[in-house]
């Protein structure tokens, strides 16, 4: 809905100062406005264009590649059940189905309040845990459906606050440009552009 | 339901009880170290001193040299040496860079993760060490997008030895300075392959480009020398620096050197991560021994298994004594991969296994390449009809001339219509499941229902992402 805010503008800048070409920074900078609004709207598109020096078009081409990007409204949390061949045979889609029972609604869709997504994913890399779910891609590992009741109980009374923030932040801790940054990279890079 | 707590990989040095092959721990040291994680944790437990001996005492080529002497194959999936990519580098062409792959997605593969989000420090020291030997100014750090705990850990990690002089201008007083940038995905398996890794770096849609050159070490990011290594390969390079290349070279078998990890899921009792001597260990050992797998779930019995993630062709009971040695497991007909072992009992229903890989490469297929985009699509649908009750007498036939048109053949390696391996991948698990279970497909085909005393599953999701283009 929004561009991005003065912070995340700074943020940005930042990572847009790291890469030896801007645009390498797209991915990274769509998570940001992912983070602010808890998907990619329109106008931040057109904002990360401008400060890149892309057009709008070459965002939203990258950005619809991923599955990650979100371009409408989804829940405050996201639940990903993977359901690839590990999960599978240790019973992900019984769970599955138990999670759309318990909210209510199908997988790829959002409750009506708006708190929860289900999506049925692929492998997420904890294929020794299964079943294994992600919130907001924070792992649950070798879920029941009682874990899951318990998993959705504790998200609605914000018992879990403090480890599972709302869907668009991943990383809570970010890269900072440091006093001691080479640049060698960066600035042998532009040497190469400029030929 | 463990909280967001990574489990530790097991080793297997000490209390050997079943006769298995041992030997020491080299990357999962600090996987039981409850702040192993952090700065202070590694250090304290040996950390860096391979970098500081690196920079101080040895020259660029001396590194390379030991990384060439381990004969260390690369763990994301070709299993090509390390020592021998970086030499494909041409000389004198600058930048050039290094580009480590954390996007690990392979169906069965869980390992760089764990050492990302356990050891970052490690990882990091790895990079530093490669771009030391090659010659890098930059690095780049690409994480998988899913992965949030491990872009945090690795951000702090990357922010910590920053502060530590260990990366960036004058790493500890030399004259070798290299930045390493922390980026991520989000959310694309192709993105594994090396050259999509780059086009995703470079803020493209993550789509393999055409080859030649076949290699990045020729033309990578930004069209300059890139070295593209996997996050396991790099984490090898401390060990092998403060001891030798000989010394990693000597751990196990001479066709697959060094200790290696591997993750063995499904149906078995005690699935894990395990850090065991590459090359002699053997999938039995992986599945049967007590202080691995314990045997197969129920005490029932192996029916097939995948070898090396989804990607692999499946193996059987019959190559269970097969060692975890590239060479052998490349001749008997498949790979190791990303050493992803998928362990599948009696009750498995083989359609249903089959079709759940094939839905995988369909939904992840980056559309580049037509028989891939198509007929990966068309696998998936047909194999879904079969197992809603709903096969035609044709479609087996048919399944496997779309496998043609993608793999012609049908030989391993696999021959390719595609640019990259990813639909020839979707050919394995059918080619694997039909050729050996053809009377399951048949059986689908002809009362609507999979053979008795199998196991069924509710499925029924279609692709359930949310509001997606």
């Amino acid at each position: 809905m929004s561009r991005l805010s003065d912070h995340h503008v700074i943020v940005a800048n930042d990572i847009i100062a790291r890469c030896p070409r801007p645009k390498s920074a797209l991915i990274p900078v769509l998570h940001l406005a992912q983070e602010q609004d808890g998907y990619v709207s329109t106008d931040a598109m057109e904002h990360i264009a401008e400060l890149i020096g892309i057009t709008p078009a070459e965002v939203y081409g990258t950005a619809s590649f991923y599955e990650m990007f979100k371009f409408e409204p989804v829940g405050k949390y996201c639940i990903n059940v993977c359901t690839n061949i590990s999960c599978q045979l240790l019973g992900a889609w019984e769970l599955l189905e138990h999670a759309e029972e318990r909210l209510g609604i199908k997988s790829g869709s959002t409750t009506t309040d708006g708190m929860f997504t289900i999506e049925d994913v692929e492998c997420i890399a904890a294929c020794t845990e299964a079943p294994a779910l992600q919130v907001n891609y924070r792992y649950r590992y070798r879920v029941t459906n009682e874990d899951f009741d318990a998993l959705v109980d504790d998200l609605r009374n914000g018992a879990l606050d403090d480890e599972i923030p709302p869907h668009g932040t991943l990383a809570r801790v970010r890269q900072t440009t440091p006093d001691n940054w080479a640049d060698t990279g960066r600035r042998a890079q532009e040497a190469v552009d400029a030929r | 339901m463990p909280a967001d707590d990574p489990g530790a990989a097991n080793g297997s040095d000490g209390g050997a009880v079943s006769g298995v092959p041992t030997g020491p721990k080299l990357i999962t040291t600090r996987f039981d170290q409850a702040d192993g994680y952090t700065y202070d944790g590694y250090v304290r437990s040996g950390g860096y001193e391979a970098l500081r001996r690196a920079l101080t005492a040895m020259t660029p080529d001396a590194v390379h040299d030991q990384v060439k002497t381990s004969e260390i194959q690369g763990r994301g999936g070709a299993g090509f040496p390390a020592g021998v990519k970086w030499g494909f580098l041409p000389d004198g062409v600058f930048p050039r860079y290094i580009v480590v792959n954390g996007d690990e997605s392979e169906p069965g593969t869980y390992k760089d993760r764990m050492l990302m989000e356990l050891d970052p420090h490690q990882l990091i020291e790895g990079v530093v060490l490669a771009s030391y030997a090659v010659g890098a100014a930059q690095a780049f750090l690409y994480v998988r997008g899913e992965m949030a705990l491990a872009q945090e850990r690795i951000a702090q990690a990357l922010n910590d030895a920053y502060a530590n002089n260990l990366v960036g201008t004058n790493i500890l007083g030399t004259d070798f300075s290299v930045d390493i940038h922390l980026s991520w995905g989000a959310g694309a398996y192709i993105v594994g392959e090396e050259t999509a890794l780059i086009e995703s770096l470079e803020g493209e849609r993550g789509m393999p480009r055409l080859k030649p050159p076949f290699f990045p070490a020729a033309k990578g990011l930004y069209l300059q020398p890139t070295i593209v290594n996997n996050v396991e390969t790099l984490s090898n390079l401390p060990w092998i620096i403060n001891h030798s290349g000989q010394d990693f070279y000597d751990l196990a078998s001479p066709t697959s050197t060094g200790m290696r990890m591997f993750a063995v899921s499904g149906h078995v009792n005690a699935p894990g991560v395990f850090e065991v001597p590459n090359g002699t260990t053997t999938f039995r050992d992986l599945v049967e021994a007590p202080e691995y797998c314990g045997g197969v779930r129920n005490g029932r019995s192996v029916k097939a298994f995948i070898p090396g993630g989804a990607s692999a062709i499946w193996f059987f009971p019959e190559h269970l004594d097969l060692p975890l040695d590239k060479a052998t497991v490349d001749q008997a007909g498949s790979m190791l991969g990303s050493g992803a072992i998928v362990v599948m009992d009696d009750t498995t229903d083989m359609v249903a296994a089959c079709w759940r890989v094939v839905r995988f490469f369909a939904r992840e297929s980056c559309g580049k390449c037509t028989p891939c985009r198509e007929g990966t699509t068309w696998l998936e649908r047909i194999l879904k009809r079969m197992l809603d009750g709903n096969g035609r007498p044709e479609d087996l036939a048919t399944l496997v001339d779309v496998c043609e048109s993608i793999s012609p053949g049908l030989a391993w390696p696999p021959k390719q219509t595609t640019i990259c391996p990813l639909g020839p991948s979707a050919v394995s698990p059918i080619v694997s499941a039909v050729e050996r279970f053809r009377h399951e497909f048949d059986h689908y085909v002809e009362h609507g229902r999979p053979i008795d005393g199998v196991e069924r599953h509710a499925i029924h999701g279609t692709s359930g992402v949310a509001v997606h283009v």
